[in-house]
Order: structure tokens, then C-alpha cells, then sequence
């Protein structure tokens, strides 16, 4: 996602333009203008050994970007310029120059755009080209499908997201989205993008306030724990869903997920049943009817499931799960009598010297 | 575990975590035993008695080198130079390694190169500016931090370039008529308040933008609506630190999500729930929890670690040195996978991490292996060593901002966020 060095070279890409196999300076056509050298100065550093290409096609390219430049010959230099390297932002930027200036076919740039992403997936100006043109032509009917083609190459493209997301904000087309998510899940259950393209679609549309709607996603998610019981994702979004409203405000869940631990036991469960005794006794501070003994029996199981996440089920977050219960129990006082005292860590009391 | 396993439990613990996605593991699965990682145990006596051995007169050369001269492979890069230069320089600082005054001044005038006429640094000369290397070259130059490498930023134009840049809606392109992610905000918030020419209307609404950030997941996008990503949660954390709003976060739930994100097997950190490990988020994420502990603690948190980051320190440390060294110098994402200065700086600024916690009034070392293993301590929101940041901004604090008000010509914002402390985001220590 971030500039990433592949040293895997980009595949030649053949585009319908004027020939430049040769080098330029060969070329009649580009006799008139004066190659540019890059100008690196006289003791480089960060030196790329360019090919002869690379060199001669941005020494004329920056020859045009200095006379500004609007022609025909231009346009096909700025491919060959991309398929050199696609990440460079100044010729994309300058092909969208042309492409106005030069009133070119945009539905011809479509196919050269769709051609180019199918090659380069994972750029950012790639994507942010085609946006543009798609905003241009105000014609988002190609989009889903092309997303749904890249998606199957890789269901998880953060860039091809992005720009699904856009499309259906944009241009309001929500309403096959859940079927297209359901679909991706019954491929990959641990598609956790997918799991993401859900929650963007029910809260743009239905919302989670509806009780029918809310009891609906918990039945898709423990159905889908059911089936993986270690899919983090499941979990997460079961919360993430709940955790405005309270997690223990959908009735009986607390039962339900407690019948699951006997069979479809995971960290994530534990995690999930932490959660909801924290916010149980969070929610208790509000509520006369939840006495004294119970809070503390609350507050024994939560801390318990801590301990047990610390210290066997989850030791890699070891240090998280005891500041977890050592927070916990300072906010809501001491433990019960029968409990052990708190794993040793380090003494965590008092100030930290942390400026 | 290791040490009675040896190999084998990695091996396995590998292929476990892999075997639950698809085709795509097997392979990845077929170049962990054929590729570097699995024969690092058989030739490096120090991996077997597991005490492992940053290499580092290896990446050493590597950086020496990249410095100055990239194969053809780096063409990809032409539009990303002043990343290699901070990629490599702060590498080079980490590992505690000088860098040759001719070297750095030729760094500043080859920046002098890509810096824009109207301002921002571009990803080589003659290119149009782009907050991500005008990230990389402020950083790279603060790593210099002579006062030539301070003198190439003109503050004035750079101060025009992030208006020009700047949205209504408070977030930011990353170029002239480019994307909006939240890469952008962090850049511009960096650069700015290291060369001091941060004012609260510049950052107007950006709060706001990047906070409808943090998902239901707790983590960040890049844009609303998206999936939690390391990157970019580091990216909008750290922003907010700068503006000192990441308390108007949630950070338990931020804090739950990226301590989700170290993996039980590898012990490196993956960027999204249920992807793979990758050694570069060993910066991303891990380094997440430097500044939550700091906001916590700001939050009145009482119960916070003096000794730890909320991370298994150890678990990252072996596998940053086990798995993602390339024997001939560099470091990598995992097993298999080509080194590169990207993942470079990333692994070695995720190891300072693992390796030291704390600031400047309390410190706690945990060295894996050799003492010599130890890398300098890098600052968790800039990523360039503290030293670096606290005499950028003295430097910088010592000349008046370029201008308060949004450049003539430039279309309104709308006025709600309250005034920025400028000054408070800046001063980690």
C-alpha cells in the first residue's frame, strides 16, 4: 500500500499509439524538441540506473512538461511514460491535462484505464485516474462489474474497495451491495473486507436501530461462528455493531454466547464475554436493581476471563489483558474474597513519570 | 517454546496461521522452505542457539550503498526518491551509523532539487510536489539536521503548497488534483509543525475529517467507510497527537484493535484482522502503543505499565531478527519476500521500538540477543530519532510562522474546531 519497492519489473503493455520502439531521438516525429536531462546535480545520490528507454522517454517527456505542450504526440508519450512507471503522479496529472485539452474519447480511456488496473492493481494514481474519469463521463454503469473483477483476483484490494465504496455513495447504487458481500463471505468467511463492506451497507441504508435488523446480523454472526469458530472477524463485527447501543442491550445474547463456549471456545469468545461484563457493570452504575452482590459477582467473572486470557488463552496480548483487569478493577473497586490477588506484572501504581 | 522446538514449531506455527486462507499460502508456504528464512537456521549457528544476530554490518552496506546508487529495479521508485533518502538515512541513524558530511550536504542539495517553485517537495526534480515526499525530505533533512539541510525548506512556499492542498471538508489531497486519504493529514501535520508554520486554521475541520476515521472495528481507514488499516491508523493517530486531539478518539477501542493486530505465532504484526503478517507494520501498529500509552496516561490512566508497551515485545523482536533479515543485508516483509529500504526502515524503526520503552525521564531497555543488537530509540510520531525532532523544532520555533490566515484566493472552510494548541502536539518529550 505504501511505496513499496517490488523488484518485479511491470509487464510490457501494448497501447494503440504512434510507434515508440525506438529511441526518440531517432524518431522524425520528435525531431523538433530538445530532450531534457534529469537534473540530478553533480553529485547524486539515490541514483537509478534507468534503462535507455526509461531515460529517453523522460527526457522528451519533461521537454513537454516544460513547453506545456498539447498535442497528439504528447498523449501517446504520457503512456509510455506510465507503462515505465505507473506510479509517477506528474504524467498522470499531465494526461488528464491533455485528455480535456485535447477533447480525447473518454470511453476510449476507460478501456485504456480498465487495461492498466488489471495489470497494476495495488497504485494509488491508477485508481484516483479512473475515478476521475468515471466523475467526467458521470457513467458509473461499468464500475461494480470492473470492481467485482478485480475483487475475485484479490477479494481483498483496499484501493478497489475504495473506489467500490465511492461508486456506491456516489452514485447511490446500494441496492445489490449486501447480496454481493454475502456472496464474498460464502467464498472467504475470514474476508474480514468484506465483513467491513456489510457494516458500510446496512449503516448507510437500514442503519442498526432496528431491533429486527440487529437480531438479524447477530444470527448471521453467531451462524458464522459457527461454522469458524476462530474467524476474528465474526467476533469483531458482532461487537462493533453492538458497542454503541451496550453489548448487553440485546436480550439474551449474553446466554447465547455462553452456550457457544462449550463447544466453540476462542479468545475472541472470552473477549467477547469480557465485554460484556465490563459494559454490564458499566451499565449497572445507572440501574437501582442490579445490587451490590451481583456487580461483584460480575465484576469476579470479567476479571477471571482476564486472568485466563493473560495467562493461557491469549499470552501473546499477556500485557494488554492485565492492564485490562488491573483498570477494571480499579474503576470498580476491589475483587471478592474468594479470588486469587492479581498476577505479578510490575508495579503499576501510582504516577507515571511520562512527561 | 522456541528453544525446545527449535525450527519445527515455527515451521508449523507458520503453515497454521497460513492454512486457514487459500491457494496463495501453499505457495508462500513452498518459499519458506526453499528461501532464506529456513536456512538461516541451518548456516547461522546464532539462530540455532536462539540468540539471534542483527546483522548489522550487512544492512550497513546496503545502505551505504543505496544511498548512492539503485539498480533499474528501483525505476519503479523515480516518482518516490526522497522516501529512499529517509528510508536509508533513518535506517542509518537507527543502526547508530554516522553519516559523511559530504554525504549529507550532497542528500540537502539533491533535495534542493526536488523542492517545488510553488512550494512542497516533489518525488524528484521537475516533478509536481506530493505530501509524501515532502514528508520524507523534511524528515531526511531533520535526520541531517545541519543547518544547510534546515536552510532547503523554504517555509514560505511550503506553507502555500499545504493550503494548496487543503479541502473544505478538512481533509487533504495529497497532490494537486490527486487522492484524499489520511497519509495526507499526517504528512501535512508533520511538516508543519517541525518547521513551525502549523496554525490552528490550517488544520480546521481536520480533526473532525479524521476521527469519522476510527471504525467500528476501533482502528483506522484511509477515507471513511473503510476497512481499519495500520498504516493508516498510524497515520490519523499520530496526526491527532500532533494536534493533541487523540484523546477525542476512542482509544480503548483503537488500543483493543491494534493489540488484535500482533499475531500469536509469528509474533510480528499483521495490517488488517485476518491478513498476514508483514515486517513493516512491525512501525505501523507497534508503534500505535507508544502513543496510546501516552494518551492514556494524559486520560489520567493509573493503571498503565512502567516497564512495558501493551505489546509482546519479545514475540516482535524475533521475529523482526529471525525471519525478516535477508542475509545479505537489508530486511524484509516475511519469509520469501525480496528486501527493499522500505521494509528496511520499517523493521529496524519497529525493532527500536520493541527495544526501548519510554522517554527521556523513564526508560526500560529489553534487548533480544547481543547487546549489539541495540538500535537508537526513534520517536513514535515523526519516526526520526528524538534528538533529531527536539533540535528541528528549536531550530525551527526560533523563526515566526510564515502567515496565520489562508492565502488570498483560496475558497472558505467552514469555522468550528477550537483553537489548536500548536505548541502541546509538538513536544513528545
Amino acid at each position: 500500500m505504501f511505496a513499496s519497492a517490488s523488484s518485479v519489473k511491470v509487464a510490457a503493455l501494448t497501447v494503440n499509439t504512434p510507434s515508440v520502439n525506438f529511441n526518440l531521438k531517432y524518431e522524425k516525429e520528435w525531431a523538433d524538441l530538445e530532450p531534457v536531462p534529469q537534473d540530478d546535480g553533480p553529485n547524486p545520490v539515490v541514483k537509478i540506473a534507468y534503462s535507455e528507454k526509461f531515460s529517453d522517454v523522460y527526457d522528451y517527456f519533461r521537454a513537454l512538461l516544460k513547453n506545456d505542450e498539447r498535442s497528439d504526440r504528447a498523449f501517446a508519450l504520457t503512456a509510455e511514460a506510465i507503462e515505465l512507471n505507473a506510479a509517477n503522479y506528474t504524467v498522470w496529472h499531465y494526461r488528464r491535462v491533455l485528455l480535456q485539452a485535447l477533447s480525447k474519447d473518454l470511453r476510449e480511456e476507460m478501456r485504456y484505464i480498465t487495461a492498466i488496473i488489471e495489470e497494476q492493481p495495488k497504485n494509488y494514481q491508477v485508481w484516483h485516474h479512473r475515478r476521475m474519469v468515471v466523475e467526467w463521463l458521470n457513467d458509473p454503469s461499468e464500475e461494480l462489474e470492473f470492481i467485482a473483477d478485480i475483487l475475485s483476483q484479490d477479494a481483498k484490494n483496499y484501493h478497489a474497495w475504495q473506489h467500490r465504496q465511492w461508486v456506491i455513495q456516489e452514485y447511490k447504487l446500494w441496492d445489490n451491495e449486501l447480496k454481493f458481500v454475502e456472496n464474498l463471505l460464502e467464498d472467504d468467511v475470514r474476508n474480514n473486507s468484506a465483513w467491513n463492506q456489510r457494516h458500510f451497507v446496512i449503516s448507510h441504508t437500514t442503519g442498526f436501530s432496528d431491533p429486527a435488523i440487529v437480531e438479524r446480523e447477530i444470527q448471521y454472526c453467531l451462524s458464522q461462528i459457527r461454522k469458524a469458530p476462530h474467524n476474528e472477524s465474526a467476533w469483531n463485527y458482532l461487537k462493533g455493531m453492538l458497542q454503541d447501543r451496550g453489548l448487553s442491550s440485546p436480550p439474551g445474547l449474553l446466554e447465547r454466547v455462553l452456550e457457544l463456549k462449550e463447544t466453540h471456545c476462542s479468545p475472541y469468545l472470552l473477549a467477547f464475554l469480557f465485554d460484556c461484563y465490563e459494559d454490564a457493570l458499566e451499565n449497572s452504575n445507572q440501574k437501582e436493581n442490579v445490587g451490590e452482590e451481583e456487580r461483584k459477582d460480575i465484576l469476579r467473572k470479567a476479571l477471571e476471563i482476564c486472568d485466563l486470557l493473560a495467562n493461557e488463552k491469549d499470552t501473546i496480548r499477556k500485557e494488554y489483558w492485565l492492564f485490562l483487569g488491573r483498570s477494571l478493577e480499579n474503576k470498580s473497586g476491589s475483587r471478592g474474597p474468594s479470588d486469587k490477588p492479581p498476577e505479578p506484572s510490575d508495579p503499576a501504581s501510582g504516577q507515571q513519570e511520562m512527561s | 517454546m522456541w528453544q525446545r522446538d527449535g525450527g519445527q514449531l515455527f515451521k508449523k506455527n507458520f503453515f497454521f496461521s497460513f492454512c486457514v486462507k487459500r491457494a496463495v499460502l501453499r505457495c508462500l508456504f513452498v518459499h519458506f522452505l526453499l528461501h532464506s528464512s529456513y536456512q538461516l537456521f541451518v548456516i547461522n549457528p546464532s539462530f540455532l542457539c536462539f540468540r539471534p544476530a542483527l546483522l548489522r554490518e550487512q544492512h550497513y552496506q546496503y545502505l551505504k550503498k543505496g544511498l548512492r546508487h539503485l539498480s533499474d529495479a528501483y525505476e519503479c521508485l523515480d516518482a518516490s526518491r526522497p522516501w529512499l533518502c529517509f528510508w536509508i538515512l533513518h535506517s542509518l541513524e537507527l543502526l547508530e551509523e554516522p553519516i559523511p558530511t559530504a554525504v549529507a550536504s550532497d542528500v540537502c542539495q539533491f533535495l534542493a532539487r526536488c523542492q517545488s517553485p510553488t512550494g512542497g517537495f516533489a518525488g524528484g526534480p521537475g516533478q509536481h510536489a506530493h505530501l509524501a515526499p515532502t514528508y520524507a525530505a523534511v524528515n531526511a533533512l531533520c535526520i541531517i539536521g545541519t543547518e544547510e539541510a534546515y536552510n532547503v525548506i523554504n517555509r514560505e512556499k511550503l506553507l502555500d503548497f499545504l493550503w494548496s492542498v487543503k479541502q473544505p471538508d478538512g481533509s487533504f489531497v495529497m497532490h494537486v488534483g490527486g487522492e484524499v486519504d489520511v497519509r495526507s493529514a499526517y504528512c501535512a501535520a508533520s511538516v508543519a509543525s517541525l518547521t513551525n508554520i502549523l496554525t490552528p486554521k490550517l488544520f480546521e475541520d481536520t480533526t473532525n475529517w479524521i476521527l469519522s476515521c476510527q471504525n467500528w472495528e476501533g482502528g483506522l481507514s484511509g477515507v471513511p467507510g473503510l476497512e481499519a488499516h495500520g498504516g493508516y491508523t498510524f497515520c490519523g493517530t499520530a496526526a491527532l497527537v500532533i494536534l493533541g486531539k487523540e484523546h477525542m478518539l476512542d482509544l480503548k477501542a483503537l488500543l483493543r484493535w491494534v493489540v488484535s493486530r500482533q499475531m500469536r505465532f509469528e509474533g510480528g504484526f499483521q495490517g488488517r484482522c485476518n491478513k498476514l503478517v508483514d515486517g513493516c507494520y512491525s512501525f505501523w501498529q507497534a508503534g500505535l502503543l507508544p502513543l496510546l500509552h501516552r494518551a492514556l496516561f494524559k486520560e489520567g490512566e493509573s493503571e498503565l505499565s512502567r516497564q512495558r508497551w501493551m505489546f509482546e515485545q519479545q514475540a516482535l523482536q524475533e521475529y523482526i531478527l529471525l525471519c525478516c533479515q535477508n542475509p545479505a543485508g537489508g530486511l524484509l516483509d516475511k519469509p520469501g519476500k525480496s528486501r527493499d529500504f522500505y521494509h528496511t526502515c520499517y523493521c529496524l524503526s519497529g525493532l527500536s521500538i520493541a527495544q526501548h520503552f519510554g522517554n527521556m525521564d523513564l526508560h526500560h531497555e529489553m534487548i533480544l540477543g547481543k547487546e549489539e543488537n541495540r538500535l537508537a530509540p526513534t520517536h513514535p510520531v515523526y519516526n526520526i530519532c528524538p534528538e533529531k525532532v527536539s533540535q528541528a523544532l528549536q531550530h525551527f520555533h526560533r523563526l515566526p510562522v510564515p502567515y496565520e490566515n489562508k492565502p488570498p484566493g483560496k475558497a472558505d472552510t467552514a469555522v468550528k474546531e477550537p483553537t489548536v494548541d500548536r505548541t502541546q502536539g509538538c513536544h513528545y518529550d
